[in-house]
């Protein structure tokens, strides 16, 4: 008898097999696809958000839009899931996202034991905190005994502990899954301070406040304890594609360094400057070596824009959340953005 | 005509394709290495792809550095113990909030039970509405409820209830004074267990005496003085140590005491009231499964209504709740896994932020598993032995 | 001597405090002292609570709002509901849309209330949950692509199903008919799976295409619990039957999956589906996140439904058992003639109890990401500007949880009584 519930199992394995795609590299499956399945965070605002429509913006946003624009044409084709901290490795892992761009800190254990690749540094960030200013807190190191709100299985959790230890001061954890129940159990008041990344920070102040609160009730600590260097993340195994995620965020960077706008892209393409006739693939080549379509500089520009334009209209003075560009300028004005050549 | 001999049977020769036994075992074989195959195909599918994405494996990183901080330990630990120890925080946790859950549901559903076949009828209906409240609504809403109500209606620790200076409750917890470890506390704590002991065995002895002279024997007074006495006594004898750890708020927090969480209470009071609504229930068949005459009996004997339920209803009627009664603290035990949901660190949660910390899913899914099942098998064997000494030995 | 007329005693009443109302109230509520001090202590308390609860809910409530801000201060903000109802039913689904997944519930109910009735419990049954899992499946996922695998799968488990049932039992042509579709299954999977039948699948393509990580709300809920069990029934009247045999290895077997599955809570389960289920699979094949919930839900169903029918086959006298092997009809025709027939009837309220359970267990798919009734519910209240008002949301998620699950313990319950008339003496 058990034997036919068996042959039902195979079965349907049998169907489910020949049914979805079998695609043995990852690039080939996108491309069959004719998407890019993009993992994002929940809702933060300035990073990853779906406005009242179901539209995403946000930095992170653009940078799967731009891999779209590059492997598509189209930045329009890619589809986005939401992912909370616990579940967007697995979902990576696992082939439900093609690609993780979510303010995930790139870190050693992460590229290696749990078999991601990250690409390109997309922000360079720090942790930080966050209080109500009407505990009176001037610093982290005043933080002594504090409640403090984090979310589990993330760098955040583990700077927090090795900080705390470090000051020889101790807190008590209230430990969260989703950001949205965090940001409300620090709003409610069931922990003193809330600790992520500091554009998160930001961003929460900005966007997240519910009335009759508001942003300026809260202040963000000077402290910045940890480096988190927040890069997309592909899985191991197919260096084509993430080959691709990485040159479409050196694309970018190199379009701000040459002065490539969105506005200006048009009229770019008739410059005579070789460096630019090579990015905007004026000059053949470097498409066809990536993979991708010669006119893939071009298509990100004119649909995404190049990395200070995301920048400037997601976090920066063009947004509500007003970060300033700081450690992420273009190394020419002494920040880190440093884009290897398109050559 | 051929007669058969009385007393010879033999098996009927029929091929080997038709006999039954023969048949059994090729049937059993052909399962179990089917089977076999399955086990094989996703096991050899598991290795390739853990090896393709070259996710680590093994079970060394329990030796490795947690990392990180857990808000509700019944033992010391701190972020730079190992993850085996963090998992062991959590299936103390887990355990913490399986036995209360236990020992409150079965207390508080036996008297709902109880209630809802009281004459009254207000009191009656009021219990019938209390269980189908609770049990037609999820368990993990009924959480999520509770402690929403918690966090939001409770003030902050600067505002909190102060009641006599010594018990706080704000939304961090209910804190309270406890008395600050001595040694003396070892050795009351030894005397709690003779005392245990010796009402068991002053309990058998008053029974043996009773039934055998029918004098009764003031067994509840007896054992509460050997229970609390003895410890008392120990207590007393060393000079009285009362020095408490008093609750005080300082910059933040409260230092000092012992605190509730509102996580624990919100996890052990929607566990405790949603399965007291299923306790009550069985408890009400298993009472109204007895046969009507013994109650009839017993007030004709002249019982109170309250000494019939406890002295005649209730023991027959555990016969009868056991087995019910078994799957209903294994439903505790394993709902307590819903922890994650509001932030109680479990078993369930250290588990979970170890996988993301680690990457390895499969190792610690089995560890979950293992643990959950050792428990449940535990409480199943001894539910099977408490249910068999006191079931009916018939002829 | 007494000498009373006949015919000429009047009649007297009996006393007013004995009948009626009052009567009824003088023995509930105040038979003793004790009890009317009970009675009098729990009507103030259930009195003051009710009138706080319904000046909150009723009188001070605020039923429609343009923000938030406009609904604090006052009592139960049921704007909330009435702003985001759409998203708590329905999900991430499109907004123009919502009125497939409106369709797909009342479908769904119309099938559950439809197997409710008695009349209905034959082969019609049959029909109703073809016909409405189809129309179910199209309205939610918008096109089918039925694929020729499946419809030779299908052929080759019917063909195969009626060669045994009907083996003995009928005419040469009907038992050649089933025989014939049974391998025209098996011949077309095999060419399928061998790559010279080509790809082909049947196209039913009336909508847009929704894919399932927008689908949300009660729907959701509603599949979980509905398809999660009606497909684990098989498989646990297989675990049960295989639980009971007299061969060591199948018994064995089927033990020890049981207890493996009641042993661990349906969290792990679905944590080990999500994030383990992708690994056992050749690399390159995905599996739907809500597929993977489902496999795990339709795995723990499976071992409680197996416990269940058990009961019911120990029930069974062994007489049946013996009678059936006399007549001569082999294992699976007295499974499925005799023996489950007369076993399932026995265990039809304890299932509806499971699916009761079941019902409430889906709520538990929110801890993987899976937007089920409690999850939409949930994520209504994360809005800021919406805020600060968890009881109402909660409340009006338990109210509808509430409305289901009762109503299905009544019928279990009154379903429970109808059986058993025949058995009553």
């Amino acid at each position: 008898m058990y034997k036919y519930s068996l042959a039902a199992a195979a079965g349907v394995a049998a169907i489910l097999a020949s049914g979805s795609a079998m695609a043995g590299k990852d690039l080939d499956a996108i491309k069959a696809r004719g998407s890019l399945i993009c993992g994002v965070g929940t809702g933060t605002a300035g990073f990853m958000l779906a406005d009242s429509q179901g539209k995403w913006v946000g930095l992170d946003v653009d940078v799967c839009r731009a891999v779209a624009a590059a492997i598509f044409g189209d930045a329009e084709k890619v589809k986005y899931t939401p992912l909370t901290a616990q579940q967007r490795f697995t979902a990576l892992q696992s082939g439900e996202v093609d690609i993780l761009s979510n303010n995930t800190t790139a870190t050693l254990t992460r590229d290696t034991a749990l078999g991601l690749d990250f690409t390109a540094i997309t922000y360079y960030d720090g942790q930080g905190f966050m209080v109500n200013k009407k505990l009176g807190v001037k610093s982290a190191k005043e933080l002594n005994g504090a409640t403090v709100c984090v979310a589990p299985g993330t760098t955040t959790e583990l700077n927090l502990a090795d900080y705390f230890r470090a000051q020889k001061m101790s807190f008590k954890p209230v430990v969260i899954e989703k950001v949205e129940e965090i940001r409300a159990a620090f709003f409610s008041g069931r922990c003193d301070v809330y600790t992520t990344d500091a554009s998160g920070l930001y961003s929460t102040r900005a966007a997240n406040v519910p009335p009759p609160a508001k942003p300026e009730d809260f202040i963000i600590l000077p402290e910045i304890i940890s480096k988190e260097p927040l890069a997309p993340a592909v899985r191991h195994g197919d260096q084509q594609f993430a080959d691709i995620v990485r040159w479409t965020q050196y694309a970018m960077l190199e379009a701000e360094e040459y002065g490539i706008s969105s506005k200006t892209v048009d009229d770019m393409l008739k410059s005579d400057n070789p460096t630019i006739k090579r990015i905007l693939g004026v000059t053949p080549g470097m498409g066809k070596a990536l993979g991708v379509d010669e006119k893939w500089v071009y298509n990100i520009v004119k649909q995404v824009g190049n990395y200070g334009e995301s920048f400037e209209r997601n976090v920066g003075m063009g947004s509500p959340l007003k970060i300033e560009r700081g450690l992420n300028k273009l190394w020419t004005q002494g920040g880190l953005q440093y884009a290897e050549p398109i050559r | 005509m051929a007669v058969e001999a009385l007393g010879t049977t033999t098996r009927a020769k029929v091929a080997p394709w038709n006999d039954p036994f023969i048949r059994g075992w090729v049937f059993q074989i052909v399962v179990v290495a089917l089977v076999g195959l399955l086990a094989w195909f996703l096991v050899s599918n598991t290795i390739e792809n853990l090896e393709r994405q070259k996710i680590a494996s093994g079970f060394h990183y329990l030796e490795r550095e947690a990392g990180f901080e857990i808000g509700d330990s019944m033992i010391a630990y701190s972020p730079s113990d190992t993850y085996a120890r963090a998992i062991l925080v959590g299936l103390l946790n887990t355990l913490k909030v399986a036995v209360l859950g236990i020992i409150l549901a079965t207390v508080l559903g036996t008297m709902i039970g109880v209630g809802r076949l009281s004459p009254n009828w207000l009191l009656a209906k009021i219990c019938e509405g209390y269980v189908e409240m609770f049990r037609n609504v999820p368990l993990l809403l009924w959480l999520f409820l509770i402690y929403k109500m918690i966090s939001e209606a409770f003030p902050g620790p600067r505002q909190a209830i102060n009641v006599l200076d010594s018990f706080f409750l704000s939304n961090r917890g209910l804190y309270f004074p406890v008395p600050i470890a001595d040694p003396i506390h070892k050795w009351m704590g030894l005397a709690f267990l003779i005392g245990v002991i010796a009402t068991f065995l002053v309990k058998r002895w008053a029974k043996k005496r009773q039934d055998a002279t029918g004098q009764p024997f003031p067994t509840i007074k007896t054992a509460i003085a050997l229970i609390v006495g003895l410890p008392a006594v120990i207590w007393l004898l060393d000079g009285a140590p009362h020095h408490m750890s008093w609750p005080a708020l300082k910059g933040f927090n409260f230092e000092g005491g012992t605190v509730i969480q509102p996580e624990f209470t919100a996890l052990l009071l929607g566990l405790v009231l949603y399965t007291s609504a299923f306790v009550a229930e069985i408890v009400r068949s298993g009472i109204l499964a007895l046969h009507k005459g013994q109650t009839e009996a017993a007030m004709a004997i002249g019982l109170s209504r309250g000494q019939v339920m406890r002295l005649v209803l209730l023991p027959q009627a555990l016969r009868i709740i056991v087995p019910p009664m078994t799957s209903q603290y294994l439903n505790i035990t394993k709902n307590s896994s819903l922890a994650i949901a509001i932030g109680y660190p479990d078993l369930v949660a250290a588990v979970n932020v170890t996988i993301n910390q680690t990457g390895q899913a499969i190792e610690n899914i089995l560890i979950i598993m293992a643990a959950y099942l050792s428990v449940s098998l535990s409480i199943s064997a001894f539910m099977n032995w408490y249910n068999k000494r006191i079931a009916l030995t018939e002829r | 001597m007494a000498d009373v007329a006949q015919g000429e005693r009047r009649q007297l009443a009996p006393p007013v405090v004995d009948t009626g109302v009052l009567g009824w109230v003088r023995k509930n509520l105040f038979s003793s002292w004790g009890n009317a001090l009970t009675t009098i202590v729990l009507a103030v308390a259930i009195g003051w609570i009710l009138a706080n609860f319904i000046d909150w809910a009723v009188i001070n409530a605020v039923w429609t709002a343009p923000t938030g801000q406009d609904c604090r201060g006052h009592g139960a903000c049921w704007a909330l509901i009435h702003e985001k109802y759409r998203y708590i039913f329905f999900g991430s689904f499109p907004y123009e849309q919502q009125w497939r997944p409106l369709l797909a519930i009342v479908a769904m109910l119309a099938m559950l209330i439809l197997s409710s009735d008695r009349r209905m419990w034959n082969a019609r049954l049959l029909w109703i949950w073809g016909v409405g899992s189809f129309l179910t499946f199209l309205l939610m996922f918008g096109q089918i692509h039925i694929s020729i695998s499946l419809i030779l799968f299908v052929a080759l488990g019917v063909g195969g199903l009626g060669m045994l049932m009907r083996g003995a039992v009928g005419t040469p042509a009907e038992v050649n008919g089933w025989r014939a579709l049974a391998a025209i299954g098996a011949v077309g999977l095999v060419l399928r799976v061998t790559g010279v039948l080509p790809a082909w699948s049947l196209p039913i393509a009336p909508f847009d295409y929704v894919e399932t990580h927008l689908w949300g709300g009660l729907p959701v809920t509603m599949i979980l619990a509905t398809y999660g069990l009606l497909f684990a029934f098989p498989y646990g009247v297989l675990l049960a039957l295989g639980r009971r045999s007299k061969l060591p290895l199948i018994k064995g077997l089927c033990v020890g999956f049981i207890e493996l599955i009641r042993g661990v809570p349906l969290i792990s389960l679905l944590i080990m589906a999500s994030v383990m289920l992708p690994l056992f699979l050749p690399s390159g094949t995905t599996i739907d996140k809500f597929l993977r919930a489902l496999v795990a839900v339709i795995l723990f169903a499976g071992a409680y439904i197996a416990e269940i029918i058990r009961g019911g086959l120990q029930s069974l006298p062994k007489g049946q058992f013996e009678a059936a092997d006399a007549m001569g009809l082999n294992y699976v025709q007295k499974t499925a003639l005799i023996i489950l027939p007369q076993a399932l009837r026995v265990v039809i309220p304890p299932l509806i109890n499971t699916f009761i359970g079941f019902f409430k267990d889906t709520s538990l798919v929110l801890i993987i990401g899976i937007f089920d009734f409690l999850n939409t519910a949930n994520q209504a209240l994360v809005d800021p500007n919406w805020a600060g008002f968890p009881a109402e949301v909660y409340l009006f998620a338990a109210f509808v949880y509430f409305c289901f699950c009762f109503s299905m313990s009544r019928y279990s319950k009154y379903l429970e009584i109808e059986l058993n008339k025949g058995t009553r003496r």
